[in-house]
This record gives structure tokens, C-alpha cells and sequence, in this order.
């Protein structure tokens, strides 16, 4: 029949693109781990745990851009996750209706804003005002180990102020769409025992609590791979320092500003291997926070 | 009952703090944008527009070059990443429960969650070590791999909406698949799918880390796929480096034309999708 | 100089009427009251007197606005935006939309059990510990004593006493039910709301909840809105039968089953109309 016929090439034809998709998600790992093959065999293990990186030498240890992901990446969740959270409650729950649409645009234009313009702002604007406020810290704090060393303005708590505003977004607009989606029979309930605005509105949230995790994770999974703005305003310092003041170096930036002057095989295979752990670990964060996210979203749809 | 007033005054401050979170992150966008204008609007001129950036310490020149290399390297994006991404999401919308849809459908997920700069580097690997060579193709490459999930998904969603019946219809007067998907349900969705191919190509124009080592910039004027392009994103990274104040002056330039662009094509998209409802809705 | 007319006058207003008199014993007065959602309005004039300690059912068919009427009684229609109320409703004497009036301590005094059971996503005991620690209770031995007292009076004791720890959603639906009952209870309100409490039930777990009922009344006083006329008969001792948003009979059950006033009411209870 002709009709069978068709819809079987349409199928095949069609899945053939949809393939392209699955095969570079494929691929991006396959060549990333094809290409730093160098590295790996040369340094196994001790790639992740060498505080040296000395391309003249030879001698590669990503510990410090490590460190300064993480640390950053952290410290980026800890500012903005209070704050994106608030949005997503006040746009949801408190807003009077009129301000709901435009508020909401107005967080997502966060989001569009381009990496490298965060960047510029970063550098000429906010980083001096930072560097004021670092000499005003108090003597007795800046004897602290968090806040030790010369305040330059860059360093890694700019890193951490830039990235968390620029994570705000991602996080409170999945927020807000569980907060929405909460059956309202559960605030009822709260409100029928006599609950203020603020604990019906904390029963909300413990229920879609998972979600809202999911949320959060959504966001580590953004700074982690950011790099203009980072790269920007961290200083660009391979060294591993608690401290907010100090100069460090992230995965992404140092990627960025050494690739193309990697001279020979190795130095390239070292950095493509930072490649793959940077893919690596954002590929396992969104996917535990898409995880997170569909489970709520289920529960959601069929609550008991 | 000092228990209530206590929750009472709790509630307010909580809520106090939720508005407060608004304003905070509200502040730095105003700021961000004020800058942005303030800086770069009154550094656009006519120079910016037509003329190629000076050598390094000469004042004056433009960004003709890198303004033009980013169209260019959009083109090839959405050259590369519609018609696949159009018909992965035509495979998604049309089978959509099928095993194979959903591994597809997580692996663009999975897609768009990998760093830009990971992304460059699969397209220097791929595009650009093999020919020993950067060009303006490696660089829309890259972006074709960023904007990918976005097209699959904007295009699967759309094609969901498009009412049943319309196929029903197709189908009845004795049209294919094919015929009736190409035919009647995609011009039906297209004005959306072209809307969210817009969003897509805004956010992908405003892409510096993956063409650090794909496009790689040029100096000079340049349309060649074959050859490294400049990039406005690019071009105002490399000036914001520098010690130069007019380089400076003109990243704000660079920043603000980016920053036009982007707004532009958002609400573009958005007026679309408000004009779309409003034709959805007899 | 007062007239004897005038004597007569002022001594009639001072001697209390028999309607006042009912309404002293009433726990709930409801005076002139509307309810409007927007411009709509979708209660007209509603007066009547809910007496103490007894079960009073609102019937009526559907969109009759028996549970806009209910919703009205704990002020849980203020959740909703645009909707207005206007005329008295008062308990024990005090009017509840007045402007002085705490809605948190009254949601406290007035209880509610929603048709569909909604348990929180916590334990069976965190459940019915809610209310109670949002008031303020801390102490451990407190928390249990009132816990295992509400699902005592709630008739679910036996059925949780080991699992308390549990998730709420593991009970069956009637359980679930029982525990909201519960929840509700623990808060020690006066007055027990109901809104079709038993309508996604099965008969088994119906009876139970309406045998419950008949238990809980000698504590409390109870208003259950029910679209099933037979456990309106079963269960309730007044009736108050609604219709377009306007109350049209209001009597002891036996009077609204048996012999109605009305005649809308008589075509309702005798099933000629929805």
C-alpha cells in the first residue's frame, strides 16, 4: 500500500536527522576523550590531583581549575539561590496580577543578556565599586583566611558575584513554574488550619521541594560551564585560596585563554581533557537536575 | 495570642525579603543596561558601522568587519541547524512515544546543557584540526550544535499544538505522511518555528567562548567560509583586554549593538507569539 | 410624656423575640449575607442560624452555591481574587468580616474538610502535627498526646497507631480522608466544616465517615455540604436546602424530607429535578 510505504521512508528519513542528534551527543564525548588521549595516558589519575600546571615543563596538574569551578560555582549557588528563590515566590505568590508579566520578562532579560557583556559590565564597572568595598572590610575580617591577600577588585569573589546573577534567572523561572503548579488543595489545607500567608506558601514549597532542587542544580549546572564573564573577573591565577580576594582560575577560562596558544600535542590533549570533565560533570548535574525536576512534575499531575 | 502575632510579623518580613530578592536582582540589570547605553550608544557612530579596526594604538576605526562576521556566522548556523533540527522535531512531534524519541529527546537535553566552550572545542577537533585551519565554517558550526536543541524542541512543541483535526483533515482527503506534514501541520506551526528559531539565533549571535578557537577572529575584512572571521562578540573581548581607552569606548559600541540586537529579535518573537495566540483563538 | 403605644413599642423591643432567642443559642448567625465572585453574584440574602453541637447539611443541586456558602463560614473564599462578601456572618456573637477580626485564629476555631482528601506530603503524624506547631507546641510529649487523641476521635487509630511515621499517601482513600478529619481536629476547633467530605469515597469508607460524624457531633458543631440526599437524611438534624445562590427551606431534617414547605424543595427531595 502506497500509504505504508510512505510512512515507513518518512519514518526512516526523519529518524535519520533526529540521529544527527544523538550521534553528536555521542560524538562530543567520543572526540573529546579521543583527543586528550595524550594526556591521559601520560597522567592519569594525577591530572586531577597536580597543583602544577607548567605547560614549558611540561608538567600538568588541573587541581587549581578544579578548585576554582567549584568553588565558584558554589559560592555563585549561595548568593543567588536565596534570591532566586525569592523572585520566584513574590512572582508567583505575592505579585499583584498586573507586575506578574512584566516582572517575569524582566528576569528572563537577565538570562539574554550575552556572557561577554556581563563581562565588560564586570570589569569596568562593577569591579572598581568591589574594590572599594574590599578596602572598607574591617581589619579584624580581612585577618579571616576568606578574605586574605591584597584586595585587587578581581579575583574569585567578582567571579562569584557576576555568576550569580547570571544564574539567577535559570533558577527562579524553573521555580516559579513548580511553585505554579503545586495543586492548590495543598495550600487550602494549610490555610483551613490556620496558617499565615508564609507557611501556606512553605507548604508550597515542601511540596514541590525536589523540583525545586532541581532548580538550584539547573543553575550550578550554568555557572559551571560559564566562561567570558568568569575569565573576565577571576583574575586568571592557578592557585587554590579560600580566600574571595585572591586571583583564581576556573576550567572554562583557562580553556578559553590557552587553547590557542597550546604549542604542542600534549599541552592540547591537557586542556581538551579539562574539556571532558567539564563536559562530563555538567552532563551528570543537568541530568540529575532534569531528573529532579520530572519527578515533581509527575507528582504534580497525579498527587497521591 | 503572642504566638499568632509573632507568625504574623514573620510572614510580613518573609514576604518583605521576597520583594527585596526582586529588587536585587532587578539592580544590576538596570545597571547592567544603563552602562551598556550610556557607554556604547554614545560611542556608536558612522566610522563603527563602515570602517576596519585600526592597527593596535591608532584611534579611530570600526567593527564593519566583526559586524558582518557575525551575521555570517549566524547564517551558517541557522543554515545548518534548521533543517536538522525542524526535522528532528518533526520526528519528535510525530512519534512522539516512541523509544527512539525519547533517547533523542534527552539527548538534545543533554545537548543543551554542554558549556559553549566545550562545544568550540568539539568543532576545533572536528572542523578545524583536520585542515590544520580556523574558519568562519568551524565557528558556525559550533553555534549550529548550540542552537540545535532549541530548534528540536521549539519545532516538537509547535507541531504538538497544531490541532488534530487539521491532520485528520489531510489524511482524509488521502494525502501521505509526508505530504500532510510538509503540507498542511508544518506551515500551520511555522510562524512559531520561525519565531523560536529567531530565540535562537539571538542567543547563539551573543557566543564568544566557542569561536575563540573556531572562527578565531581576523583583523582584516573577511567573508570566506573558509577563513578565520571576525566577530563582534569576539572583537569586543579582544578591544576589552586591551590598555587601549579607545578600544575601550568602542567594546561598549560592540556591546551595545550586540545588546540591540538580542532585544530586537526577543521581541520580535514575542509580539509574534502574541500575534499567534491572538490567530489561534477564533 | 411616652404614649401607651409608645410603652407598647419599647416594651416589645426590650422583651426578646423568639427568633432572638434561637439565635442566642445559635454558633453560627448568618444575617442578609451575599457573596459576589467579580460582578457576579452568586449568594442572595442568606439568613439563617446553625445551632450548636448539632450536624447541619446544605443540599441543593449543583452550582447552588451550598459551598461558596460553606467557604464563606472560615473565610477561605478570600483566597480567591475579586471576591466579595457582604452582610453579617457571626460566631458566638462576633462577626467575622469585620475589619478587627484575625482570619488566622478563626481558621483555627472553624475547621475544614475538602472534598478530595489533601494530605500533606509529610508523615501521618507530621500530618496532624502541622497545625499544631505552626500554633506554637514544641514539646514531644504534648505533640503525641494530641496526635493520638485526634486519630482516636478521627476513628483511625487503630489502623496507624504503628505506622505513624509513614507517609500520608500510603493510606487508602477513605484513611486519607479520616486523617484530614484528624488534622482538622487536632487544632481543637468548635466548629467542623465538611464539602462533600464523603463524594470520592466508596460506600464502605462513606459509612465510616459518616458514622464518624454522627460521633463527632457531640463535640462539635458541623456543617456538611452533600449533593447525596440520602446522607443528608442519614446523618444530618437541620437541612438547609439551596437553590440559584438563594436559601429556599431551612428545618430539622425529618421536616425537609417529609414534609417540606416548599415546593422546590419537595420536587428536590423527591427527585423530579437534579
Amino acid at each position: 500500500m502506497r500509504r505504508s510505504a510512505d510512512d515507513r521512508v518518512f519514518r526512516i528519513t526523519t529518524g535519520m536527522f533526529a540521529a544527527i542528534v544523538l550521534l553528536l551527543v555521542i560524538g562530543i564525548g567520543f572526540e573529546l576523550w579521543r583527543q586528550s588521549m595524550l594526556s591521559i595516558d601520560k597522567f592519569g589519575f594525577r591530572f586531577w590531583t597536580g597543583r602544577v600546571w607548567d605547560p614549558v615543563s611540561g608538567e600538568f596538574g588541573a587541581l587549581p581549575f578544579i578548585w576554582g569551578t567549584l568553588y565558584s560555582s558554589f559560592l555563585a549557588l549561595l548568593l543567588s539561590t536565596p534570591i532566586a528563590l525569592g523572585i520566584a515566590i513574590y512572582i508567583s505568590e505575592l505579585s499583584p496580577g498586573m507586575l506578574r508579566q512584566p516582572l517575569a520578562y524582566l528576569t528572563e532579560l537577565l538570562a539574554a543578556i550575552p556572557s561577554i557583556v556581563y563581562g565588560l559590565w564586570g570589569v569596568f564597572v562593577l569591579t572598581p565599586i568591589v574594590r572599594k568595598l574590599e578596602l572598607l572590610l574591617p581589619e579584624s575580617l580581612r585577618r579571616t583566611p576568606f578574605f586574605s591577600g591584597p584586595p585587587l577588585g578581581v579575583g574569585m569573589g567578582m567571579a562569584a558575584i557576576i555568576l550569580s546573577i547570571m544564574v539567577i534567572p535559570f533558577t527562579s523561572s524553573v521555580a516559579r513554574e513548580i511553585l505554579k503548579n503545586v495543586p492548590i488543595a495543598q495550600r487550602e489545607a494549610a490555610y483551613a488550619l490556620g496558617a499565615t500567608r508564609w507557611e501556606a506558601i512553605k507548604v508550597a514549597i515542601g511540596f514541590g521541594k525536589t523540583g525545586i532542587i532541581g532548580a538550584i542544580m539547573l543553575g550550578l549546572g550554568r555557572a559551571l560551564g560559564e566562561t567570558m564573564a568568569v575569565t573576565m573577573v577571576i583574575g586568571n591565577n592557578p592557585q587554590i585560596s579560600p580566600s574571595l580576594y585572591a586571583p583564581q582560575y576556573t576550567m572554562a577560562a583557562v580553556i578559553a585563554n590557552e587553547f590557542t596558544e597550546a604549542a604542542d600535542d600534549l599541552y592540547l590533549h591537557a586542556l581538551i581533557e579539562i574539556g571532558l570533565l567539564l563536559f562530563i560533570i555538567t552532563i551528570f548535574v543537568n541530568f540529575i537536575s532534569r531528573f529532579f525536576i520530572w519527578t515533581t512534575k509527575q507528582r504534580m499531575v497525579r498527587p497521591a | 495570642m503572642s504566638n499568632a502575632w509573632r507568625r504574623k510579623i514573620i510572614s510580613a518580613i518573609a514576604e518583605g525579603f521576597c520583594a527585596i530578592a526582586v529588587l536585587l536582582a532587578l539592580i544590576p540589570l538596570a545597571m547592567i543596561l544603563f552602562y551598556v547605553v550610556k557607554q556604547g550608544f554614545t560611542s556608536l557612530n558612522w566610522a563603527f558601522f563602515t570602517q576596519m579596526p585600526k592597527p593596535v594604538g591608532e584611534a579611530g576605526g570600526g567593527m564593519a568587519n566583526a559586524i558582518v562576521g557575525t551575521l555570517i556566522l549566524i547564517a551558517i548556523a541557522a543554515l545548518l541547524a534548521v533543517p536538522i533540527g525542524c526535522i528532528c522535531g518533526i520526528h519528535l512531534a510525530e512519534y512522539p512515544t516512541s523509544k527512539f524519541s525519547s533517547i533523542v529527546r534527552f539527548a538534545a537535553d543533554v545537548l543543551n546543557g554542554v558549556p559553549s566552550i566545550v562545544v568550540g572545542m568539539f568543532a576545533y577537533i572536528i572542523a578545524v584540526l583536520p585542515v590544520k585551519r580556523f574558519s568562519a565554517f568551524a565557528g558556525g558550526l559550533a553555534l549550529a550544535v548550540l542552537m540545535l536543541p532549541t530548534v528540536v524542541r521549539t519545532t516538537e512543541e509547535l507541531l504538538r499544538l497544531v490541532p488534530a483535526g487539521l491532520r485528520e483533515g489531510a489524511l482524509a482527503l488521502g494525502a501521505t505522511r509526508t505530504s500532510a506534514v510538509f503540507t498542511v501541520i508544518v506551515p500551520a506551526a511555522l510562524p512559531g518555528i520561525l519565531t523560536g528559531v529567531l530565540v535562537a539565533l539571538a542567543r547563539v549571535a551573543g557566543e564568544t567562548a566557542p569561536l575563540l578557537f573556531t572562527a578565531f577572529g581576523n583583523r582584516f575584512w573577511s567573508i570566506s567560509l573558509r577563513q578565520p572571521i571576525a566577530s563582534l562578540t569576539q572583537q569586543v573581548y579582544l578591544y576589552a583586554n586591551s590598555a587601549y581607552d579607545d578600544w575601550h569606548r568602542q567594546a561598549w559600541a560592540g556591546a551595545f549593538l550586540l545588546v540591540m540586537i538580542i532585544l530586537t529579535l526577543s521581541i520580535i518573537a514575542r509580539l509574534s507569539v502574541r500575534r499567534l495566540e491572538r490567530m489561534n483563538r477564533p | 410624656m411616652l404614649t401607651a403605644i409608645d410603652m407598647e413599642r419599647f416594651n416589645a423591643a426590650l422583651a426578646p423575640s423568639a427568633a432572638a432567642l434561637e439565635s442566642m443559642n445559635a454558633k453560627i448567625s448568618v444575617r442578609d449575607f451575599d457573596f459576589f465572585y467579580g460582578s457576579a453574584k452568586v449568594l442572595h440574602g442568606i439568613t439563617l442560624d446553625i445551632p450548636d453541637r448539632q450536624v447541619t447539611a446544605l443540599i441543593g443541586p449543583s452550582g447552588c452555591g451550598k459551598s461558596t456558602f460553606i467557604r464563606s463560614i472560615n473565610r477561605m473564599n478570600d483566597i480567591i481574587p475579586n471576591a466579595r462578601a457582604k452582610g453579617t456572618i457571626s460566631i458566638d456573637g462576633r462577626a467575622i468580616y469585620s475589619s478587627d477580626t484575625d482570619v488566622v485564629s478563626l481558621r483555627r476555631r472553624v475547621g475544614m474538610v475538602f472534598q478530595k482528601s489533601n494530605p500533606f506530603p509529610k508523615s501521618i503524624y507530621d500530618n496532624i502535627a502541622y497545625g499544631l506547631r505552626i500554633g506554637g507546641m514544641r514539646n514531644r510529649r504534648e505533640l503525641n498526646n494530641v496526635v493520638e487523641r485526634s486519630l482516636i476521635r478521627a476513628a483511625l487509630w487503630d489502623e496507624v497507631k504503628d505506622r505513624l511515621n509513614e507517609s500520608a499517601f500510603a493510606l487508602s482513600g477513605g484513611q486519607q480522608q479520616r486523617l484530614c478529619i484528624a488534622r482538622a481536629l487536632a487544632v481543637d476547633p468548635e466548629v467542623l466544616l465538611m464539602d462533600e467530605p464523603a463524594s470520592a469515597l466508596d460506600p464502605i469508607a462513606t459509612t465510616k465517615i459518616e458514622e464518624l460524624i454522627w460521633d463527632l457531633k457531640v463535640n462539635y458543631t458541623i456543617v456538611i455540604v452533600t449533593h447525596n440526599m440520602q446522607q443528608a437524611a442519614r446523618v444530618s438534624d437541620r437541612t438547609a436546602f439551596f437553590m440559584l445562590g438563594r436559601l429556599v427551606e431551612y428545618a430539622d431534617t425529618k421536616t425537609i424530607f417529609m414534609n417540606p414547605k416548599e415546593k422546590m424543595t419537595e420536587d428536590y427531595v423527591t427527585g423530579r429535578f437534579g
